[in-house]
């Protein structure tokens, strides 16, 4: 029987069924971070229980670690205790630890494909809702709570209901300057936040082959965005061309006998989805959000939308987000006066986004009265940003470079906005507060973060291009 | 985890749709490893700026302060997995919550600490919030996980569909770690097996 890829991969972790009905399913690799971890260390030393499979878990510091230059366990006081817990449990437990320090440390999401760590065709656990981001990979992931990490560190094992399983295909070329972001944000719009609720989604067409690792990999990331847990990717030769050489990927005979498996790693021509949507995304613009929730969002050269022109059910979230926003229904998006530039997060911080925005911003001066942030995804992509000089363009731009982690995504390690400031960010989530109380955010793809932090204002980064203005 | 059986409370309207966790259990400043959930619990939208209570907000009102269910809209618990956003709910002796509809990630994690998720039809849920909103805190509304039902001021009981096993989990407070332990011998043997088939998957090594 034609099975699609997610069914492939489901089956052949699927250990067995437990008494209540779910399905139990081996994770291959797990991630803790140190918000949740240290409840789940506490957890199991006083139930006597031990971790499973310590060698298969692996741990970073990284939601409230400061981002300033020469930062220590103390540079963030909230984070400290985390840290500090975090750097115990690990110890007591035997589990790989990416420390303060540790020249590969960073968000876990970043970190875990980087090395290798993941996997196609593997099953991951985080403890954190952005977990699909390796997807990008072929990887099948689970963003959970701080119970189901326990069980995982008890069992290896998660107990789920299977999920229904929707295709997302998305078909043409994207136009230049055009990104993974831009289409995640456009689907998000279509789909609504709780669109892929319940449903594993397999990002395919000509747009998903053409696309590079990173950009699949924050495509899989917005994924939680519209309500889906795992979000992926088949993989392919670009996969593989990728994961090549990695230090925790599989070397000779055995990467050979990986490959040879993860070719069969593709939905079968037949397979039955649940559900099926499709996007063209030729005639893409650059997108952005206008409002305080990620599927809130219009092209560059569009209006914040009028309240008649919104489904009836989601018009109260319309009239709130206006008031938050500062906004008027009918103001264009573009030329809208800005405070703040982020570029960061496990949403757009490997080292394409970076050379991306550097590539704009390079000659060029942040605007007079605009504080502009670049906060790479790990340690890893800061060294080789910085081997190819791309710190000095950032700086002699007048962009702050810091050191990684998730920084001001939610702010956990202290980096936000004042109230009222509006902020571009390539981040994931527009929420009210998220950024810093009364911040405003606006989701946006590296490109035009960039040429907005140039501009002083929301800008259509093919025009800062191409009349170089800023 | 605390079983789950029957919960008498005073049922508070909270009618929007993708209340995030954001919202339900903010990121506070000066955090430590043993934070006040209580206290979390819609920290901002409890509060006005000066930092005084917001006497519009729902669980502000004199007659829902000891809520112990919330009656809200769709997509309740979108965003971060945070399970504080279901602490701070327990903290504040609420132990059922009836939406629309929730987030994934939210409904499992109510599930693992003991709160009661429920999701009523759309016409049904009309009917129910209305008789909450007309109640005003005045009488009080019960839950009955044994016979999936909720009764209180204004009409008849109302019916409430649970799928058996998340029943059965919360009525005996199941210990859902133990629940899997009791499969160790069939998960060491699927390692055995994956180890032959896909080696690549039972070792994690730096191979530097």
């Amino acid at each position: 029987m034609p099975k699609t890829l997610f069914d492939k991969i489901w089956d052949f972790h699927r250990v067995g069924e437990r008494a209540d009905g779910r399905e139990l399913l081996y994770i291959d690799r797990h991630v803790l971070h140190e918000l949740h971890a240290h409840h789940g260390f506490a957890h199991l030393e006083k139930q006597r229980r031990p971790v499973h499979r310590p060698d298969l878990t692996f741990a970073v510091q990284d939601h409230t670690v400061a981002t300033r230059p020469g930062r220590d366990d103390d540079s963030n006081p909230s984070g400290t205790a985390f840290l500090k817990a975090m750097r115990e449990g690990t110890r007591r437990n035997g589990i790989r630890l990416f420390d303060l320090g540790d020249p590969e440390q960073g968000i876990s999401h970043v970190v875990a494909p980087e090395l290798g760590i993941v996997l196609p065709g593997a099953t991951h656990a985080v403890p954190d809702s952005h977990a699909s981001t390796v997807g990008g990979l072929g990887a099948l992931a689970f963003g959970c709570g701080t119970s189901e990490m326990t069980h995982v560190l008890a069992t290896q094992v998660m107990a789920l209901k299977r999920p229904k399983r929707l295709r997302a295909r998305l078909d043409g070329r994207l136009g230049a300057h055009v990104s993974a972001k831009d289409v995640a944000l456009r689907l998000i719009a279509e789909l609504g936040v709780a669109g892929a609720r319940g449903y594993a989604v397999e990002y395919a067409g000509s747009a998903i082959a053409a696309m590079p690792i990173e950009q699949r990999m924050t495509l899989c990331n917005l994924n939680i965005e519209m309500g889906g847990r795992s979000g992926f990717v088949a993989p392919d030769d670009a996969t593989f061309g990728w994961l090549a050489g990695r230090p925790y990927a599989p070397k000779g005979a055995t990467w050979d006998q990986a490959l040879a498996y993860w070719r069969t790693l593709v939905s079968d021509d037949d397979a039955e989805f649940d559900r099926e949507v499709t996007l063209d995304c030729s005639a893409l613009e650059p997108q952005i959000s206008w409002g305080t929730d990620p599927s809130q969002v219009v092209g560059i050269s569009g209006r914040v939308p009028d309240p008649a022109a919104i489904d009836g059910s989601r018009r109260a979230a319309a009239e709130s987000a206006y008031a938050y926003m500062g906004l008027s229904p009918g103001t264009p998006l573009a030329g809208l006066p800005i405070d703040r530039v982020f570029i960061g997060s496990c949403t757009n911080s490997r080292l394409p986004d970076l050379e991306v925005a550097a590539a704009i911003v390079r000659g060029r001066r942040v605007a007079a009265g605009v504080t502009a942030m670049v906060v790479p995804g790990s340690s890893s992509v800061k060294r080789e940003a910085e081997a190819a000089g791309l710190d000095r363009v950032f700086r002699d731009a007048g962009f702050f470079w810091g050191e990684s982690g998730c920084s001001m995504c939610a702010g956990g390690n202290g980096d936000r906005g004042a109230p009222g400031e509006r902020c571009v960010s390539t981040t994931n989530r527009n929420f009210e507060n998220r950024q810093g109380v009364k911040v405003r955010t606006h989701l946006a793809s590296p490109a035009t973060a960039a040429a907005s932090a140039l501009a002083g204002r929301i800008a259509d980064v093919r025009q800062v291009l191409l009349t170089g203005a800023a | 985890m605390q079983v789950f059986s029957r919960h008498t409370a005073i049922a508070a309207p909270l009618i929007a749709d993708d209340m995030n966790t954001d919202q339900i259990a903010p990121v506070l400043h000066g955090r430590g490893l043993k934070e006040d959930y209580r206290a979390m619990l819609f920290h901002r939208a409890r509060r006005r700026e000066d930092g005084s209570d917001n006497p519009d907000f729902v669980l502000n009102k004199p007659q829902f302060r000891n809520a112990g269910i919330l009656v809200t809209g769709n997509n309740f618990g979108a965003g971060s997995s945070r399970e504080s956003a279901v602490w701070s709910m327990l903290a504040n002796d609420i132990r059922v919550i009836v939406a629309r509809s929730f987030a994934d990630i939210y409904r499992e994690n109510c599930l693992q600490n003991g709160l009661l998720p429920i999701v009523l039809a759309p016409a049904e849920m009309d009917g129910f919030t209305a008789r909450v909103i007309a109640a005003d805190g005045a009488a009080p509304f019960t839950v009955d996980l044994e016979t999936q039902r909720i009764s209180g001021p204004g009409g008849n009981d109302i019916a409430f569909d649970i799928a058996a096993a998340d029943r059965m989990r919360l009525l005996e407070g199941l210990d859902d770690i133990g629940l899997t332990l009791k499969h160790m011998d069939e998960i060491v043997s699927w390692e055995q097996r994956a180890a032959a088939a896909q080696p690549w998957l039972q070792t994690a090594r730096d191979g530097r």
